[in-house]
């Protein structure tokens, strides 16, 4: 679901990478958004709600609805809108609210 | 702590305008923005963008955000920093800012808000599925990151950023399969509306969603017409095999900042929902707080690059470092009238006249 070509613009990459999503491996751009990189591999359900378990995706795409929360490398929460892409991230559906892993 | 003579909040057309005409009347200025690159929304507007000149009319915004960013960068009295969120702005004139995960008080004698506007949403069943976007989420997507949101696209809104969206997303590579709009009008502008009909994108007026449909993501939309009292027509649903719902149903201004400072603001529907008292010259009932740009109310990219300015050299004024501001205020207001003029500008003109009021400061 990548542009291939487009009349105005070219898109200017990172390093392709390997990260996972739901402990499977998938490819994308480091520094693009994580939300970018799903969407391109056909990910769109991001997390289900807390109350009535709804799917959700994200909605404006530049980190102000938070409706695009989840868990990376451990930490709930990470509006992947806007979170960039790093090669080996843990990136998972969060639940509900998610769980602080808090050690101390 | 940090101290600057003007804090702008915002690196979007208003924000970046503001602080360059404040450095061009040598006040020493720090913009903070929440986006890792300047231009605000203007990064992802690929058409050429009305108006005068000045405004860079004939630019597209991709452009424009480039030719801001470089002005940006030869100024050297305005420090930027990017990724940067501002928390809060308190009695003694200390602005909170979070960056790279810690909390930096800034210190400043004006401070100009320019925090934009968010997307609105909408209700029927179903508007919370996957694939359910805000118009300027699929620009992200599409022309910020190159990836197309979906297959086949219903746009909910003719106003013209449904159109112009509808246009991008064909010139992406996507369907468009039909433009829905509640009014009995469209109400984008029709050279816009004329190119999506050459390339024969239904524009369906008078028609809303009645329902997204899908397991876990949007995979089919229900339209139905409605009547003048905006009530759904039971046998006039059209189904669409879609897989995102683009909203393009308007914006509402982004004042948090502005109601925990505690300018007085008042609720302008005309205008996109609660914008703050201002007079004139941008200044709030805060008389060191100027707002500019769709925070103030809801405009277009063209006239937050102008109530920027004027907003930029109002606080320059205040600082005492503006000497000519009368008359660089008369030529701001001037291009902004000229954009407000005409039937396009009648709901933006009737919001500001209950909103710019004398209650605000002087400068």
């Amino acid at each position: 679901m990548r542009i291939e070509r487009h009349p105005i613009l070219t898109f200017t990459k990172g390093a392709k990478v390997q990260f996972y999503f739901e402990g499977e491996p998938l490819e994308g751009y480091e520094g693009e958004p994580i939300a970018a990189a799903l969407h391109a591999a056909g990910i769109r359900c991001l997390r289900h709600s807390p109350v009535r378990n709804r799917p959700r995706g994200f909605f404006c795409a530049i980190g102000n609805c938070s409706s695009c929360l989840m868990v990376v490398d451990g930490v709930p929460n990470v509006r992947v809108c806007v979170e960039k892409l790093r090669a080996g991230m843990d990136v998972r559906r969060q639940k509900g609210k998610g769980d602080l892993n808090v050690s101390d | 702590m940090f101290r600057t003579e003007l804090a702008v909040v915002g690196a979007g057309p208003a924000g970046l305008s503001a602080a360059l005409a404040a450095s061009e009347c040598g006040v020493d200025t720090l913009i903070v923005d929440n986006g890792s690159t300047p231009g605000g929304q203007l990064v992802k507007q690929t058409h050429k963008f009305f108006g005068s000149k000045a405004e860079h009319a004939g630019t597209r915004g991709i452009h424009i955000a480039r030719l801001l960013a470089g002005e940006l960068q030869r100024s050297p009295q305005v420090e930027y920093w990017s990724e940067s969120t501002a928390l809060g702005y308190y009695e003694d004139q200390v602005l909170l800012v979070e960056r790279e995960g810690r909390a930096h008080a800034v210190h400043c004698d004006a401070l100009v808000v320019a925090t934009g506007a968010a997307e609105r949403h909408m209700v029927f069943p179903g508007n919370d599925l996957p694939g359910v976007y805000g118009a300027g989420a699929v620009q992200t997507l599409m022309n910020v990151h190159g990836v197309k949101p979906g297959e086949r696209v219903l746009i909910v809104g003719a106003g013209n950023i449904g159109l112009i969206v509808s246009y991008q997303l064909l010139q992406a590579g996507v369907r468009v399969a039909a433009v829905v709009e509640a009014s009995r009008y469209i109400g984008g502008y029709a050279v816009h509306a004329s190119k999506l009909r050459r390339l024969s994108v239904p524009i369906l007026t008078s028609h809303t969603v009645k329902e997204a449909h899908g397991h876990e993501q949007v995979e089919r939309a229900t339209v139905w017409q409605i009547d003048e009292t905006f009530t759904g027509v039971p046998g006039t649903e059209i189904e669409f095999e879609v897989d995102v719902i683009c909203l393009a149903v308007g914006l509402s201004p982004v004042t948090d900042l502005l109601c925990q400072i505690g300018c007085k603001m008042k609720y302008v529907p005309e205008l996109g929902g609660y914008v703050p008292i201002r007079n004139e010259n941008m200044q709030t009932t805060r008389s060191e707080v100027f707002v500019a740009g769709d925070a103030s109310g809801v405009e277009e990219g063209s006239s937050a690059m102008l109530t920027g300015r004027l907003a930029g050299y109002a606080a320059a004024a205040y600082l005492g470092k503006c000497p000519d501001f009368q008359n660089k205020r008369a030529e701001c207001q001037r291009a902004l009238d000229a954009l407000r003029a005409g039937p396009s500008g009648q709901k933006v003109r009737a919001g500001l006249s209950v909103v710019v009021s004398m209650e605000a400061g002087t400068c």
